[in-house]
């Protein structure tokens, strides 16, 4: 992979984002982030595919056929194959599995991936309703008014159930914590200019299920965004037509998707199970452990997705994601950093977008090109992961990167 | 007769007017939400919209369904439970338009009083006058065979004249909200002593439903809030009228909305205040309490002229403020009348040279929208105070003298009776008037 580029993560907490005013649509986005990728490849003409991942902009914003906006970025790409995928909040990773297996397949040599989402059309009451398209319809009658979180929130209860509340609840601060203080550091963040000075005291705000859910906060809830984002995903031939240095690509090194029956709930609500399944599989392909990892992109839609992350990889065992979490070992300085640049929580969550951003930062972290969030990457461990999870744990796209010898 | 029934069928008599509208949305919203509780489903709930100014209902509907549909996206975590046995209601979407459609299919438009002779609760919010109001209730109990409760909304006419005039023995309560009744969290309760128990404790459960805050007040003419307010306004309008043998009036004008704001720390000042009241509805309402003040003339002959001058204040249709005794580009006073020449004079032109006399504001003094927000409003007003004891500044000496004026009105409410307690004096001003503290404190003094 080579050539990621991020747009800004638009939203509350960007001080441009003001929601009565009217706002650039899918196609500023698609453009800025399409135009990113093709200037650092050596332009459109050196494209054979394209690719987008986009989850509900046929809600959102009403429109469907995204594939077809490839010659909108670049009249070089029209008439060029494309595709659109869609896999709810994971749309993002299977633009990039898609992308991979053109190339496996021989049929392409380099794939223009894309992901995007628009969300800030409607009031939150409404998204909730639109992304709820992510789990089973038949289900969304006896759901929560904001489903999603509902979801995460009767995982969450389980989990204090299981292992105790109030551990739980400090690891949640901390994970927004580490979240906000990497998207300090990450100018495309949603969370950049974030001036909060205790961070935790603010995320322990006790959930009030009046108004929201009963077990989570909004502050354990990942951003309402608008963004896109791109990477060219390519062969070693194509690395060559493009005229990029082999040291400013990372190597796919295993892949990890798996898709489970929507209308099953799961077996454990405390546990990610089909998360832990893609993960078993991407780091099996790539021939590695949890152990070589240098840094993680995990889909922390909320908190305790985030320690349910950290679990299924591997890190901790069951209960123990937490006490993982409140020792530090995920933060920036940590054994093993997380969501670098904040992941869904602080950089930003464009849902359909979210798969290709983390493979951007991993790729970012992996060449050195992390700007002021870039970290120390081992030479020992080589290796990035990223999580892309679609629904309720249903859908999910693990990817091992490798720096590049 | 329980609460949910006697909530089945309520009229809101000038419905279309600024408190009227806001007091039909809180009405109908709360026979909804007894209809929508478990045991009322079979239960038919009404709420006549009745204004005489028949062009106004449509605005009046619209205004009602975009409140209804705000209050719907707050608590469709709440709407989603009460329509849980709808199964055709699935996305959010869905139950907030059928929570509009239940609450809009309550609400009655019309113009006629005859719709109120099938109600068993009355609200009435028609103009501050008191013959009006009495004719209506008579007539209205004359035709009504449920003996229904009357809940005025008056300011300033006293309960019981008005019980005695309309021959309701007993059957009638203040209940004051405060302006915009639907944000505003304050209501007067003023009872009466042959008010039945049942009554006055429907009215305080009503307000507890409607999330306000109740304050008693005794049945004395402009009751707390406009027992203040009338006698500060009154103090302001006396003291810029002072201020303009050493200046020009319009000059005296603006040095003291500025003292009564920035230097009191209050969200407007007086004189932005009686314009966002209304130059005509504050002289109006001076008028009804002066005759029951003994030793005490609540009248302003300024207000007087500017009334004759069509100089009026109030507000447009849409919530922007008329010209008053300010004149407003955006909300913001830019200008400021000045009657002996019956023309509007630009603050740009003489502001600098009031500020200059009154003098800096001492450097403690937050904005009144910090110090709302802050946790200790008092010690860091008190501190503010204790400046001005010393600055001997025009300014620090004039907000000082009206300070202490205003805790004194504040004390004489209490010891004429309208307030049981100071801290009622308080709660009504921070609550009714937004004050960050309130006006009897020790820090004044």
């Amino acid at each position: 992979m080579i050539a990621g580029y991020n747009t800004i993560s638009m939203g509350t907490g960007r001080k441009e984002f003001n929601p009565k005013k009217e706002r650039p649509g899918l196609e500023h986005y698609l453009k800025e982030a399409g135009q990113g990728t093709l200037q650092q490849i050596g332009g459109a003409g050196n494209v054979d595919e394209g690719v987008v991942g986009n989850f509900m902009a046929a809600r959102f914003n009403k429109q469907a056929h995204l594939g077809a906006f490839l010659g909108m970025i670049d009249p070089q790409l029209r008439l060029k194959p494309s595709t659109r995928v869609e896999g709810a909040c994971a749309s993002g990773g299977l633009a990039l599995v898609t992308g991979i297996k053109s190339v496996l397949s021989g049929s392409a040599e380099v794939v223009l991936a894309l992901g995007v989402e628009v969300q800030n059309t409607v009031k939150a009451i409404y998204g909730a309703d639109i992304l709820a398209g992510a789990g089973w319809f038949q289900r969304r009658k006896e759901g929560h008014a904001y489903f999603f979180p509902g979801q995460f929130s009767d995982r969450a209860g389980v989990y204090f159930e299981k292992y105790g509340r109030e551990k739980t609840r400090k690891a949640f601060a901390r994970w927004y914590r580490n979240a906000v203080e990497n998207a300090r550091l990450c100018p495309t963040a949603q969370e950049y200019e974030n001036k909060t000075a205790d961070l935790e005291a603010l995320a322990l705000t006790e959930p009030n299920p009046k108004s929201f859910t009963d077990h989570l906060n909004v502050f354990d809830c990942s951003k309402v965004s608008d963004g896109a984002s791109a990477i060219a995903i390519v062969t070693e031939e194509g690395l060559k037509r493009c005229g990029v240095a082999p040291n400013d690509a990372v190597e796919i090194a295993g892949i990890g998707h798996a898709a489970d029956d929507l209308t099953a709930l799961p077996a454990d609500p405390a546990r990610l199970d089909t998360v832990a399944h893609a993960v078993k599989i991407a780091l099996e392909s790539a021939g590695i452990t949890a152990g070589d990892l240098a840094t993680v992109e995990t889909h922390d839609c909320f908190t305790i997705a985030g320690i349910l992350g950290v679990e299924a990889i591997g890190f901790a065992p069951q209960g123990k994601g937490a006490d993982f979490v409140l020792e530090g070992h995920t933060a920036r300085d940590g054994k093993i950093p997380f969501n670098t640049t904040g992941g869904l929580i602080g950089w930003g969550h464009p849902t359909g977008a979210t798969g290709v951003h983390q493979a951007v930062t991993i790729w970012e972290q992996l060449t050195g090109k992390a700007g002021a969030a870039q970290i120390s990457i081992p030479a020992e461990k080589p290796y990035g992961l990223s999580i892309n999870m679609g629904g309720d744990d249903r859908t999910v796209v693990a990817i091992v990167y490798k720096k590049s010898a | 007769m329980e609460y949910a029934e006697r909530l089945s069928n309520v009229t809101v008599l000038g419905a279309a007017g600024k408190m009227g509208s806001g007091i039909l949305l809180l009405t109908a919203l709360e026979a909804a939400d007894q209809m929508l509780k478990p045991g009322n489903r079979e239960k038919h709930f009404v709420v006549n919209a009745v204004d005489v100014t028949s062009s106004a209902l449509p605005e009046l509907m619209k205004y009602i369904r975009t409140q209804v549909l705000k209050a719907a996206e707050k608590k469709t975590v709440l709407l989603r439970k009460l329509y849980a046995d709808r199964k055709e209601l699935i996305e959010n979407s869905d139950i907030i338009d059928a929570y509009i459609d239940d609450v809009m299919g309550i609400i009655r438009p019309g113009t006629r009083i005859e719709a109120a002779y099938d109600s068993t609760l009355i609200f009435e919010a028609v103009s501050e006058n008191a013959e009006l109001k009495a004719k209506l209730f008579r007539q209205i109990d004359e035709n009504n065979a449920h003996k229904p409760w009357f809940f005025t909304n008056t300011s300033s006419v006293p309960i019981g004249g008005l019980d005695k005039e309309a021959g309701l023995e007993g059957r009638i309560l203040g209940f004051h909200f405060y302006n915009p009744p639907a944000v505003q969290k304050l209501v007067e309760l003023i009872t009466i002593a042959s008010n039945s128990g049942e009554m006055k404790e429907f009215a305080l459960q009503l307000a507890k439903n409607m999330r306000k805050v109740i304050v008693p007040s005794n049945d004395i003419a402009g009751f707390i809030g406009n027992g203040h307010f009338m006698r500060d306004a009154l103090y302001g309008i006396n003291q810029a009228t002072a201020l303009a043998k050493e200046m020009p009036l319009h000059e005296a004008i603006y040095a003291v909305n500025r003292i009564s704001q920035d230097f009191l720390i209050r969200p407007m000042g007086i004189f932005q205040l009686i314009d966002y009241v209304g130059v005509d509805v504050v002289r109006f309402i001076m008028k009804v309490m002066n005759p029951y003040m003994a030793n005490e003339d609540l009248h302003s002959p300024l207000l007087d002229r500017l009334f004759d001058l069509g100089v009026k204040g109030g507000q447009y249709a849409d919530g922007s403020q008329k010209d008053g005794f300010l004149k407003y580009e955006k909300g913001r006073p830019v200008s400021v009348y000045n009657p002996d020449k019956g023309e509007y004079i630009p603050i740009v032109t003489f502001g600098s040279r009031v500020e200059a006399w009154l003098g800096e504001l001492p450097g403690s003094a937050p904005a009144w929208k910090n110090l709302v927000k802050a946790p200790d409003k008092e010690t860091l007003a008190a501190k503010v105070f204790d400046n001005y004891k010393t600055m001997g500044t025009h300014g620090a000496l004039l907000a000082l003298q009206y300070a202490r004026r205003s805790r004194e009105i504040g004390m004489k409410l209490v010891s004429d009776g309208v307030a049981a307690t100071a801290e009622d004096v308080n709660t009504v001003l921070l609550t009714g008037f937004f004050h960050a503290y309130g006006p009897i404190n020790d820090f004044v003094v």
